[in-house]
């Protein structure tokens, strides 16, 4: 965890926001802190209300009530204040093409009034933090995506913000490259006094943030540290493979009450204390085991605890976010 | 833990508290992004001035045999020159100004419009550098007058240059307010097209509007660009050893009933046109953005 403590003014704090777009309630009121320094991150399935919410927070859409504070600043009333203490990577890119690396990070210093005589050094450093500085004067239309999104989280840092906000910085990466990506962001906690504040809807990226708030359906299901929520759904999944998986399951049922189902050509069921559930199965199962897995739960259980659908089954039926869908088509 | 760390941390910047010197600043890059987009790409300059040269030379080559008994003795082609000089640039312009679409499609206007400076900032940068590049492109346009009969006199080349700066700005400003409301890209050049196109025929550029109906004429005169194309005109024409008659015909001036439009209320009409185009585009990107 990153030097949160309690007295400091809280980086983002959230109250009772509300967002509704003509009939559709998109965020149902949210309560939401975030402490300085931490890497926070917002979970979700696509139109669960996530982009709504960071944009709010952003100063690029007003909410329909309740109230956000970013960096100490009223989202509402001080627009400018908010701007100038936050770094904003979006899903879409927002990069000139026509200009180079190096014009794209001088363009956004004289637009954030990014002092002068320490602008150059501050570009320098940013392009070399993200590994793109011997292709500084190069035009960003040869970039690839990885390069460009990489190019963006070193424009939000360029005018030192306080808050980093990043909507879905890893959509539409290959998994190498996301896996890049999340490196970058976590050295930035060693190099900068920051809060960064990600969305993501990929649960194994959430992984990396000190605390989490899974939201779904306009309204925040679970918040809580990575580790603490896996804690709480309470249960291992066990996974065997036997010499007769159909009389496996009904012992399973008759012998322990669990309810099991074949996964991927395994006979699969969840139980508290796995690992010392198994030495229990050997002795009582009646049937021969020939391998066993224990695994710990993942953030994929503890979303399915909380809302009762998988993450994947939530996009299908959720909101429809067409830019994501653009993304994921490919 | 954390001190250990300080060696590798980058020096913080100091991001000041807004201001009229941070609006400014902003303009200029803006302005500045123009100018280096419009140096990238040569093959926009080389079709902008080919347009021009087609009119000049080949409409105005072909109907200046035709329409020589009417012109009083002067070159069709001549007349033809301070309008020609003002479509480039009218074109040149109105791309710069509804080039805020791509800038959409792209996500580069999201860069500028979240950014703590006004979006007049963003805005007045945007109409500088459409002005700038239209203007450079007049200049080589300008460069041609010798082959039609039009003096190099460096205060008429002056004169020209800040009429044109000030028509291009006006134009500019047009088009980033059609940018405003036009989200497609595929839209936006028709768009243009169809705008600009009567803008031209009715700013007097080609022909004399002293020969249109009536009716038309109530048109011309709330045309914008009718105010922008004459002080064009007549400060060629003043280098131009033309008959009082020739000049009669072909620049007749603009009148409002018996009232001679004097030059100078020319171009403080343009000027108060270009505000109010800039400030109704400010507006409308304020409120859809």
């Amino acid at each position: 965890m990153h030097g949160s403590s309690g007295s400091a003014v809280p980086a983002v704090a959230v109250e009772k926001l509300v967002k509704t777009f003509k009939t559709v309630e998109a965020v149902k009121g949210i309560d939401l802190v975030v402490h300085p320094g931490e890497t926070f991150g917002f979970l979700g399935p696509n139109g669960a209300g996530k982009s709504t919410t960071i944009k709010i927070l952003c100063t690029l859409a007003d909410a329909t009530s309740g109230s956000a504070r970013v960096a100490g600043f009223d989202v509402a009333t001080e627009r400018d204040a908010v701007r100038r203490s936050i770094g904003l990577v979006f899903q879409e890119p927002t990069l000139d093409g026509y200009l180079t690396a190096e014009q794209n990070l001088k363009f956004h210093g004289e637009l954030y009034g990014v002092d002068k005589s320490s602008a150059a050094q501050r570009r320098k450093d940013v392009l070399e933090m993200v590994g793109l500085w011997d292709r500084k004067d190069d035009l960003v239309q040869t970039f690839s995506g990885g390069m460009r999104r990489r190019l963006e989280i070193a424009r939000g840092l360029l005018h030192s913000p306080k808050v980093l906000f990043l909507d879905e910085p890893t959509i539409g990466l290959d998994p190498q490259t996301r896996a890049s990506i999340w490196q970058y962001l976590g050295e930035l906690h060693k190099r900068e006094e920051i809060t960064v504040f990600v969305t993501t809807h990929y649960m194994d990226e959430a992984e990396n943030c000190d605390r989490i708030a899974i939201i779904d359906q306009g309204r925040i299901v679970a918040l809580d540290t990575p580790e603490a929520l896996k804690a709480g759904v309470g249960k291992d999944r066990v996974s065997i493979a036997t010499a007769d998986d159909v009389a496996a399951i009904t012992a399973l049922k008759d012998k322990f009450g669990l309810e099991a189902k074949m996964v991927e050509g395994l006979v699969t069921f969840s139980v508290a204390e796995g690992a010392a559930f198994v030495p229990q199965l050997f002795e009582k199962l009646g049937v021969a085991i020939k391998s066993v897995a224990v695994a710990r739960p993942t953030l994929d259980d503890v979303f399915l605890n909380f809302t009762g659908t998988s993450l994947r089954d939530a996009e299908q039926k959720g909101g429809f976010n067409p830019m994501a869908a653009r993304f994921r088509g490919r | 833990m954390a001190d250990t760390l300080t060696h590798t941390a980058i020096a913080r910047v100091v991001v000041p508290k807004g201001g009229f010197g941070h609006e400014l600043r902003a303009t200029l890059v803006v302005w500045n992004r123009e100018l280096i987009r419009f140096r990238r790409d040569p093959a926009r300059v080389i079709s902008s001035v080919i347009q021009p040269l087609l009119f000049l030379f080949v409409l105005g080559g072909g109907l200046s045999a035709l329409v020589a008994s009417g012109t009083g003795g002067v070159d069709f082609k001549t007349f033809l020159f301070p309008g020609v000089m003002s479509m480039s640039v009218l074109f040149t312009a109105a791309f710069a100004g509804i080039s805020m679409v791509w800038d959409r499609e792209f996500g580069f206007l999201r860069e500028m419009l979240v950014a703590p400076v006004s979006t007049a900032a963003i805005l007045t940068g945007k109409c500088l550098g459409g002005a700038s590049v239209a203007t450079l492109q007049a200049v080589i346009v300008i460069l041609l007058a010798g082959l039609v009969g039009v003096p190099y006199d460096p205060l008429m080349i002056l004169e020209l240059l800040v009429l044109l700066f000030i028509m291009s700005f006006m134009i500019t400003a047009l088009g980033l307010v059609l940018a405003s409301r036009v989200k497609q890209v595929q839209s936006a050049m028709p768009l243009v097209q169809m705008i600009i196109t009567p803008l031209m025929f009715l700013s007097g550029a080609l022909f004399p509007l002293s020969r249109l109906p009536a009716w038309l004429t109530v048109v011309t005169h709330i045309n914008p660009m009718t105010y922008a194309v004459e002080p064009v005109r007549a400060v060629v024409f003043d280098r131009l050893n033309m008959s009082t008659e020739a000049r009669a015909i072909l620049d007749p001036g603009i009148w409002w009933g018996s009232y001679q439009v004097p030059l100078l209320l020319q171009v403080a009409l343009v000027i108060a046109s270009s505000l109010l185009l800039l400030l109704l585009a400010v507006k409308l990107f304020n409120r859809t953005e």
